[in-house]
């Protein structure tokens, strides 16, 4: 018998004939009891508690805040389907992911990423990329070491299951609570390891 | 019907008793401030992120109910897994054991042509002993989660599943990175932050030129064919996106019904593990992503005493761990002794459960002493995000060590020595019963409901009411007072 058949059929010897399990009580909460304004607080809470920055700005400010986060940045990269209005008061050199897709050499170079997500969840402090618009591959927000990162208010979510139901399962998924940390050493949190040291969040509420 | 089906091998169990192993350990003061600090900070910041979630208990019993579930329809949900993942363009194999999953794997990387890899701590990985493995087939491994790194650097063993390197503090850690990183920086402190930004530089050229990447899962969905892994520091991300081999080992109990079930483990797992409302990283990936991370992904599903284990009705539960660590860190026998001492990937309350199980409880070495490593205070069944109810598991197995030893005097010797230590200092003991015990009565518990009528052995030649039932209404310390 080959590896597969034997290990299901020793599952099966091992359940024996009829095996049964409770049903599951999904009780738990799905939603937030809270109002926009507050879950929009709680989601500002959680991040700066990780240590992340955060920008609060409207549709027509968020060019300025864009700008902002990004001072000090000379060469920037961008999913290659970024909004163009994001970036008009960024000073410096944008470059594009795609359709030539940069290489990783190109990304270590890079001062930091600028991208969108695909939803947040407030009670966590937790934002969700899955390579959707404004997102780009995965290595985009790993290699350079900043990343800004625009959620719009309706992106925001209550908490982790709220989120989850939003998601499609089959993308690539990329669940980031705050800047890379290790509790490594003595178990304290060290923010700042391999991902990007750097997390810069900009709300963009209307 | 456990005894047909074949156990477990790999770093699953040592060649000697715990209470012998646990003398060495118990002669390292050190060592012992290492993990109470260390333990200590961990509880409370568990406790208050746990507190923070009103619905905690309606979690803990969802997350124990979908994993009652996964055991019961096994064999049909990872025929599931491996058709969507092959579906989703991964490549599903299986292995019976460790040596057979080392061979998977091993065959794997040598197609690709590569003789270095970088990993992702894996519980998995270690348990099957895949680094060894490698190196005799000259591949060249590369931890690169800073614990696991630094336990590396230092040729020691883990002694935490969660944190590798619990047992050294931050100068210690700064004396391996000085002496065997080769390329520390001069003048390294002992300050966390510098010791994590030498990690980051000494690893990153590696990440970005690894061409194979391995590591585990701490889930897997059946209905999609996703694995998830949680991390911390990006080194996750790091080698599940960079490379252009994946290979991921995966013990064939992590599966999950459905993707919604995510909603439940991505509550408990953090908060149980690290404490915190979220880890920094997830990453969930369902095959091949044309464009974005590995093209070559391969999953390595594994049994290895697991079927065995499935087997014993109580004991299965313990298929349920989720590996978040909260257990070792309540449990007064670990923060006394450390990992080490119970010679096994899993240590700590989980460890004394899984390892005897995965790897049968015989009558000598450490399997069959294990079980008697743990005071029975509870603390453990009180934290465990999935409800395992490890006090019952334990008694459970001690039963089993016993029929195991029946006429074997020498071993009765150890398995009383094992029980002798843990209860010997009664004050202590009485101290790390209080601190533990959150409001349940575990011990009493399990009696009352399998139906024991006197205590497990060895604790029954302790006492001269060996026949009398434990009393309902008397706590396990009560009792013990009253009849030393
Ligand atoms: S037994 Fe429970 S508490 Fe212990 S590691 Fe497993 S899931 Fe966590």
């Amino acid at each position: 018998m080959n590896a597969r058949d034997e290990i299901l059929a020793r599952l099966r010897t091992a359940l024996g004939p009829t095996p049964s399990a409770p049903p599951v009580p999904r009780d738990y909460r799905v939603d937030d009891d809270l109002d926009d304004a507050a879950r929009l607080e709680t989601f500002v809470d959680r991040l700066v508690d990780y240590k992340a920055e955060v920008t609060r700005c409207t549709p027509d400010t968020l060019a300025e805040a864009v700008g902002a986060a990004l001072a000090g940045v000379e060469r920037l990269v961008v999913p290659g389907d970024v909004p163009e209005g994001w970036l008009s008061a960024y000073p410096g050199t944008a470059v594009a992911d795609g359709p030539q897709p940069l290489t990783v050499s190109d990304l270590d170079d890079a001062d930091a990423v600028l991208t969108g997500c695909a939803v947040a969840a407030a009670l966590t402090g937790t934002i969700v990329l899955d390579g959707g618009a404004g997102q780009g591959r995965r290595a985009l927000t790993l290699v350079p070491d900043h990343h800004v990162c625009v959620v719009t208010a309706d992106q925001v979510v209550g908490g982790v299951p709220a989120a989850i139901r939003r998601l499609a399962p089959t993308r690539p998924l990329t669940f980031i609570s705050g800047p890379s940390a290790t509790s490594d050493i003595e178990l304290n949190r060290v923010e700042g390891v391999h991902g990007p040291r750097r997390l810069h969040v900009i709300i963009v509420e209307s | 019907m456990s005894e047909r089906l074949p156990h477990g091998s790999g770093r699953l169990a040592g060649p000697r008793p715990f209470p012998d192993a646990a003398v060495v350990e118990l002669g390292k003061p050190q060592l012992r401030a290492n993990l109470h600090k260390a333990t200590h900070t961990i509880r409370n910041k568990r406790a208050r992120v746990v507190d923070e979630l009103p619905d905690w208990e309606k979690l803990r019993l969802a997350g124990s109910a979908i994993k009652s579930d996964v055991m019961a329809r096994l064999p049909e949900l990872l025929v599931q897994f491996e058709a969507a993942a092959t579906a989703a363009g991964a490549t599903v194999h299986w292995a019976r054991d460790a040596a057979e999953a080392c061979e998977v794997v091993t065959g794997l990387v040598r197609e690709t042509g590569a003789d270095e890899v970088v990993k992702v701590k894996s519980m998995a990985t270690q348990e099957i002993e895949l680094n060894e493995a490698l190196e005799a087939a000259g591949i060249t491994a590369t931890e690169t989660d800073l614990a696991e790194l630094i336990v590396q650097l230092n040729d020691d063993q883990p002694s935490h599943i969660l944190v590798p390197a619990i047992h050294y503090n931050r100068s210690q850690i700064r004396d391996i990175f000085t002496e065997r990183m080769g390329d520390a920086p001069a003048g390294l402190t002992d300050e966390p932050r510098v010791l994590a930004e030498a990690a980051r530089l000494h690893l990153r050229r590696k990440f970005l030129s690894s061409k194979v990447a391995i590591s585990g899962a701490n889930f897997a969905v059946a209905e999609t064919g996703t694995l998830v892994v949680l991390e911390s520091e990006g080194n996750g991300r790091m080698c599940l996106t960079l490379p252009e081999t994946l290979i991921s080992v995966v013990g064939v109990e992590k599966l999950l019904p459905s993707f919604t079930d995510l909603e439940v483990f991505l509550q408990l797992l953090p908060r149980s593990s690290t404490g915190e409302r979220m880890n920094p990283y997830t990453s969930m990936w369902t095959g091949v992503t044309p464009g974005d991370g590995p093209q070559n992904v391969h999953i390595v599903l594994i049994d290895n005493g697991r079927s065995a284990t499935l087997a014993d009705e109580v004991g299965r539960q313990a298929l349920h761990c989720i590996r978040c660590s909260a257990c070792m860190n309540v449990c007064p026998v670990y923060e006394r002794v450390g990992g080490h001492a119970y010679q096994s990937v899993y240590p700590g309350p989980i460890g004394a459960i899984l390892s005897p199980q995965m790897t049968g409880v015989s009558a000598s070495g450490v399997s069959s002493t294990l079980p008697f490593a743990s005071t029975l205070c509870g603390a453990c069944y009180d934290v465990c995000p999935v409800r395992i109810n490890i006090p019952e598991v334990l008694v459970h197995l001690r039963q089993e060590a016993v029929d195991a030893h029946r006429g074997k005097p020498s071993a009765e010797r150890t398995a009383m020595k094992a029980m002798g230590w843990v209860m010997g200092d009664r004050r202590r003991y009485a101290r790390a019963l209080r601190a533990a015990r959150a409001g349940s009565a575990p011990l009493a518990a399990v009696l009352r409901r399998r139906k024991v009528r006197r205590l497990p052995w060895p604790m029954s030649a302790w006492t001269a009411s060996r026949d009398a039932p434990l009393p309902a209404t008397e706590t396990f310390r009560d009792w013990w007072r009253r009849t030393r």
